[in-house]
């Protein structure tokens, strides 16, 4: 103990720190000292640190940064590469959202560090700091370090549930510097998801219901969600759910769209190809519902349903309901 | 308009894909090389950019094992002028970063590129991270992870969708653009397509041949620990008469889901 691990703080374009950071402190924390990197807007950086400590910093570094939403991506890496040279961390903990994943990448080529990306955890072993990954959808654990200096990771949502205790006063430090001046694209307008509902979050939610092709139109879509309600549960879809215009993208679940890991898993009207089955074979719990007997969501299935999804959900949903009165 | 787009040889995703346990490499031959879906979408992109009445060079870049040359020739059948094998047992095994050093010096050495043109993730490695790390390599803009983009002669603009925005964005050219699968798919070769790419050429560039060298100051991820999670096992399956809604309510009780 007693080395510096790196946090990049994510925060909403409201300015609220996401979730993510208080689970990205705790996770540094079970492997060295957690300093908070907040990049804000000139003059905030009092009211930022109160927030900080609300989710669990001890140590936060401020970088002011002119015009910081004005810019993709660089004005982050320009910050976490002066707090690196700071703080020399063993570790950066960034969270692998979009924006996470490409800052991760960017600071890893500028200051020629190793990167682990969507690691589900990390230790320390005798050399230094080790990602785990969990790959091919949970068929491997798979670990991964640098050869030498700090080790990139980025985390996957909902990877722990751990938090730490607030902070009354944290330890504040505000960092200038002059931009690196590098190239960025420019954002022209922000338009925030208004989806984001009352539901929880998929990714790292403890129950998720998601529906298929099976489902037949967006209307009846409506029957995935109404279950997912009833059971406090984040909506997931296929690629297919999703293509059919059912879901939003952001809902998919997979390969190529989340992977979740939550305590219950059912697939309405899911086949369970690969590709879907890389997304959420890691589930407690899975339950399938399925009109075909040979769908290979069954061969992963701890409950299995044959039937049709139309007249098992809503007699589902009508039970819980009688249960829960 | 000069296009590099950037494609990957993967183990097809409806295959087993595997890993080998002594020294983590994807077992490629367990599951036939296939080019990834994410980069024929980037490929069809630029080509229906070209249709649309623009004058464009497509050129494909690939960094992959030998399998690759062979792969590579469905992306000229669809359309792309050349391609770009880089070759290299080096490069066996290569992180992320020896990877995004590699192509961008191929798109230094190919010169006055306007735009490199990637998928936001590959379906094996799925680090979605090659792209942005490229971008820093060439001192380039990052507008990455769109599920549109317009270009003009000096500019492009589009839609980037992150986790809690729709963020429009727009950057001057030369950019690393990245695309997502909101793209429309991929067309089929054509037989015309087929002839056409035998006339067409794979380049195979080895590092020497591109007189690079890997820089040793750059630290490198390397895989400490790989094993095998014990596949899952089928639970109880029952067919509905009429009470599986029930009987399901009942399992998720009885295990405490509820
Ligand atoms: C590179 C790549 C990446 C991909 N990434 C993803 C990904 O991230 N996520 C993903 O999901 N897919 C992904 N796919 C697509 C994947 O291969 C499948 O096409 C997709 O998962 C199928 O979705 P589905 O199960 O909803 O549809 P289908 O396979 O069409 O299955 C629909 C199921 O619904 C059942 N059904 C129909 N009516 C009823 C009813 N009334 N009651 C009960 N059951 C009913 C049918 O029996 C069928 O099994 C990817 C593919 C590729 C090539
Ligand atoms: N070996 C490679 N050769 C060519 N392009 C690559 C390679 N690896 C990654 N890319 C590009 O970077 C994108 C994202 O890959 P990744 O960061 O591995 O998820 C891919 O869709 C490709 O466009």
């Amino acid at each position: 103990m007693g080395s510096t691990i790196l946090v990049q703080a994510e925060v909403s374009p409201a300015g609220i720190f996401a979730a993510s950071t208080a689970r990205l402190l705790a996770m540094a924390e079970s492997v060295g000292e957690p300093v908070l990197l907040v990049v804000a807007r000139p003059g905030t950086c009092a009211a930022v640190a109160q927030s900080a400590g609300s989710v669990g910093a001890r140590r936060v570094l401020v970088v002011e940064y002119e015009g910081s939403t004005g810019q993709l991506t660089v004005p982050t890496v320009d910050a976490l590469a002066i707090a690196c040279a700071h703080v020399a961390p063993d570790a950066v903990l960034i969270a692998n959202s979009l924006d996470g994943r490409e800052a991760a990448g960017r600071l890893a080529a500028r200051i020629g560090a190793a990167v682990a990306v969507d690691a589900v955890g990390v230790e320390r072993d005798e050399e230094g700091i080790v990602a785990r990954h969990s790959v091919y959808g949970g068929a491997y654990s798979v670990a991964s370090a640098a050869t030498f200096g700090p080790l990139v990771v980025t985390v996957r949502h909902g990877a722990l549930d751990a938090q730490v205790e607030s902070v009354k006063q944290p330890d504040v430090e505000l960092l200038t510097a002059a931009p690196s001046g590098t190239r960025a694209a420019r954002v022209t307008r922000v338009e925030l998801d208004d989806t984001t509902s009352a539901r929880p979050d998929l990714r790292g939610a403890a129950r998720v219901v998601s529906g298929g092709r099976g489902l037949g139109s967006a209307a009846s879509f409506a029957l995935v969600e109404e279950l997912a309600d009833e059971l406090d549960a984040a909506v997931g879809a296929s690629r297919a759910a999703v293509d059919a215009g059912f879901a939003a993208p952001s809902q998919q679940v997979g390969q190529t769209g989340a992977s979740v890991s939550p305590q219950l898993y059912l697939a309405l009207g899911i086949s369970g190809a690969v590709q879907h089955r890389a997304g959420m074979q890691t589930a407690g719990t899975i339950v399938a519902v399925n009109k075909d007997p040979d769908a290979p969501i069954f061969e992963i299935a701890d409950f299995g349903v044959v039937g049709d999804l139309f007249a098992v959900v809503p007699q589902l949903i009508a039970e819980l309901r009688a249960r829960r009165n | 308009m000069k296009i590099v787009v950037m494609v990957k040889e993967v183990p097809d995703t409806y295959g087993t894909r595997t890993l080998d346990l002594g020294t983590g490499l994807s077992e490629r031959l367990r599951s036939e090389p296939v080019l990834d879906e994410i980069g024929e979408r980037a490929i069809e992109a630029a080509l229906a950019y070209r249709e649309r009445g623009h004058n464009a060079e497509i050129i494909v870049v690939s960094m992959g094992p030998r399998t690759t040359t062979a792969t590579l020739q469905k992306a000229l059948a669809m359309g792309a002028d050349s391609a770009v094998h880089i070759v290299d047992d080096a490069l066996i095994g290569a992180d992320l970063l020896l990877t995004a050093e590699v192509l961008a010096s191929a798109v230094r050495k190919i010169g006055d590129v306007d735009l490199v043109l990637a998928g936001d993730q590959s379906s094996d490695g799925s680090a979605g991270i090659v792209p942005a790390m490229m971008s820093e390599l060439l001192g380039w803009p990052n507008a990455t992870g769109l599920s549109s983009l317009s270009l003009t002669d000096s500019a492009l603009t589009g839609m980037r969708v992150s986790d809690s925005a729709n963020v429009s964005i727009e950057a001057d050219l030369p950019a690393v653009a990245s695309i997502t699968e909101t793209f429309p798919e991929a067309r089929f070769p054509t037989f015309a397509g087929i002839i056409a790419a035998k006339r067409k050429s794979v380049a195979k560039w080895s590092l020497a041949e591109m007189g690079w060298v890997p820089a040793t100051e750059v630290a490198r991820s390397i895989m400490v620990d790989v094993s095998a999670r014990p596949a899952r096992i089928a639970g109880t399956t029952i067919h509905d008469s009429g009470d599986a809604g029930t009987q399901l309510a009942r399992f998720l009780i009885e295990k405490g889901l509820v």
